[in-house]
């Protein structure tokens, strides 16, 4: 198990968001973290990283527990990609090399710089690797915080909405990337989304949050209509078609 | 670094390297315009020295005992001084703006110079760390610029906490600085009024001391003073040169990275403030310098600070080193504190900031 996630409770200041949240995640497997708006989907993800405090409940990463990790070294085990980056006026190759940041002593190595290189080359963000990121579009910026998160080499990648600014084509191409990285370097990711189908062709397990708290934890095969309908509220079928599950509102 | 490494460097890793070598140019190139300014400056003045002789003197070499005696007790130490507040303002302006993801935050524009000013008055008239004379225009003799130094320190690291607890609860939007900032420039100038309106005639005149800063003020010994507090804290920024570019990058983002970023930004403001006030209390306020430099900075090199930090020091030294030297020309026979003159410089620059919004 990579990733153990026990009883944990968040709240802000007064607003209760999860409760008993347990689940846990293989080596090499993509969960997706389903659910509607305001579930508190990006709230789990933040207390994975420890940049939020769970009031209670514990989670281990590699048997290591997270709550009590110096903030460093979770950064060392973790690459985290929020649901919305902000611009800031460094290029897209600094922003990319920050992701080195976990790893470095007092400055970056040529290593640094060969890593980042071909983060970028796997990426396909060649043609904006020396712009600056202020003056990039939602969907680049939204690739440079993942070539971020993968540049930092972590054991485990935490994608908030990895694709919710990407067009049809950038879509499945970083969902490609991601699911390539986790097959062949050893490492898992946990991503929430909102477009279920692409969260059946490329995730493993299905993580459905209803009132703050886990209303099913699924593999492929299991993911039913009912559940659908229970967690957003709208009727759905199932249809295969060629071999991929499609969800469709009827 | 192993040589057979950079060969299979591909050409973005090559275009990369092209451009940081680019703002290490420009850096050197800062710091040689630098260096011939500070000979331009030294020699120019009411009385009028030849470059070369100037150079000459630096070198160790005496040309004549008139010029030895300005150039080493004059000239040289305001120098160094505006040197060396430019760099010490520059920096913490530019750090200020980072750690509170502001383009507005400057010692002066928070209102933390101000507050350093009345802590350094409040230390000469009620505390006594110091006598004042009516003998030179304003001058102020601080008998004890530990307590002095101190008690600017106290105040202004009490703008600060009240700083940070706003950005805490309010975050850190321009319109939220400015409005603090302009609430304790204010209070703190209140106070300045304050202590004024019970000091004695001779207090009084001297009070205009830190009202408008002058670099001609320091002597060597306080220059050194300024000088170690500075370097140290230019040390302290550069070892924090990667977390500023994460905290560039979103709060969550550097979180992610595994920066503290309450810690660095306490730690910052803790620096910057402890500069602007040593700075305030030997040579009154500066404005504008630090809002201004990192800025001009910025344009040049971006806003990576392994190169801002040390570009913007450079920059607020070559622009209050420059200022100092027109204001100590221009209205000859009379020496203008360069205050006056950054104020000028300075305000339009602001609300030309304020009128293009967030980055420019
Ligand atoms: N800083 C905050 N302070 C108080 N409440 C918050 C804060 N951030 C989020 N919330 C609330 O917590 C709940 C969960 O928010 P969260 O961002 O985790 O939802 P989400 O599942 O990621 O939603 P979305 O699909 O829209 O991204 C929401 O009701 C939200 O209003
Ligand atoms: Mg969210």
């Amino acid at each position: 198990m990579i990733l153990e996630v026990n009883g944990v409770e968040f709240q802000y200041r007064s607003k209760e968001v999860l409760t008993d949240i347990r689940f846990q995640l293989k080596k090499n497997e993509i969960l997706a973290i389903l659910g509607p708006n305001g579930v508190g989907k990006t709230t789990l993800l933040k207390c994975m990283n420890a940049i939020l405090k769970p009031k209670s409940g514990t989670i281990l990463v590699d048997k290591e527990d997270v709550l009590k990790l110096e903030q460093i070294d979770i950064a060392r085990r973790m690459g985290y990609v929020p649901q919305r980056c902000e611009p800031a006026r460094l290029t897209a190759f600094d922003a990319i090399l920050l992701g080195r940041m976990p790893h470095i002593k007092w400055n970056i190595s040529p290593e640094d710089v060969m890593l980042v290189e071909a983060t970028i080359k796997k990426l396909h963000l060649e043609d904006m690797a020396l712009r600056y990121i202020d003056e990039l579009s939602g969907g680049e910026l939204q690739k440079v915080g993942i070539a971020r998160a993968i540049a930092q080499n972590p054991k485990l990648l935490l994608l908030d909405e990895p694709t919710s600014s990407l067009d049809l084509k950038n879509q499945l191409e970083i969902l490609n990337i991601i699911r390539d990285v986790v097959r062949k370097e050893h490492v898992s990711a946990v991503m929430t989304m909102h477009d279920l189908n692409l969260a059946f062709r490329y995730a493993d397990k299905f993580l459905f949050l209803k009132d703050g708290t886990i209303f099913a934890a699924v593999s492929m095969g299991d993911v039913t209509p009912q559940i659908i309908e229970e967690v957003y509220g709208v009727p759905v079928t199932i249809q295969n078609y060629m071999d991929v599950s499609v969800v469709i509102p009827v | 670094m192993v040589k057979g490494m950079s060969v299979k460097e591909g050409d973005i890793a090559q275009r990369y390297r092209e451009h940081t070598g680019r703002k290490r140019t420009y850096i050197m190139a800062g710091l040689a315009l630098l260096a011939v300014m500070t000979v331009l400056s030294i020699a120019t003045g009411s009385v009028d020295i030849p470059p070369a002789d100037v150079i000459r003197t630096l070198a160790g070499y005496s040309v004549s005992v008139t010029w030895d005696s300005i150039i080493w007790n004059v000239r040289l130490p305001q120098v160094l001084t505006a040197i060396v507040a430019g760099a010490g303002l520059a920096v913490s302006g530019v750090v200020m703006q980072s750690i509170l993801r502001n383009p507005l935050g400057s010692p002066f524009t928070l209102g933390i110079s101000n507050a350093a000013a009345f802590g350094a008055a409040f230390s000469v008239i009620i505390l006594g760390a110091g006598s004042t004379s009516s003998r030179v225009g304003d001058a102020v003799t601080i008998s004890n610029p530990y307590l002095t130094t101190a008690s600017a320190f106290v105040f202004a690291m009490l703008v600060t906490v009240i700083i940070l607890m706003f950005v805490r609860i309010r975050g850190t939007t321009p319109e939220v600085m400015i409005l603090v900032g302009v609430a304790m420039g204010s209070l703190f100038t209140a106070g300045t009024m304050f202590l004024q309106y019970f000091a004695d005639d001779v207090q009084l005149a001297s009070m205009v001391f830190w009202t408008f800063g002058d670099t001609a003020r320091a002597s060597w010994e306080e220059l050194g003073l300024i000088t170690i507090i500075v370097a140290v804290s230019i040390v302290h920024f550069m070892l924090n040169r990667w977390k500023y570019n994460a905290i560039d990058a979103g709060d969550e983002i550097a979180k992610g990275l595994g920066v503290n970023v309450e810690r660095v930004r306490l730690w910052g403001m803790i620096w910057s403030s402890l500069v602007t006030a040593i700075i305030v209390a030997f040579l009154g306020v500066i404005g504008f310098i630090g809002l201004i430099c990192p800025h001009m900075a910025r344009r040049i090199i971006g806003d990576d600070h392994r190169f801002l930090i040390t570009g913007s020091i450079v920059m607020g030294s070559l622009l209050l080193l420059c200022a100092d030297t027109v204001a100590r020309v221009m209205i000859q026979p009379y020496q203008l504190p360069v205050a006056i003159l950054t104020s000028f410089l300075g305000a339009p620059t602001f609300i030309y900031l304020i009128l293009k919004g967030r980055r420019i």
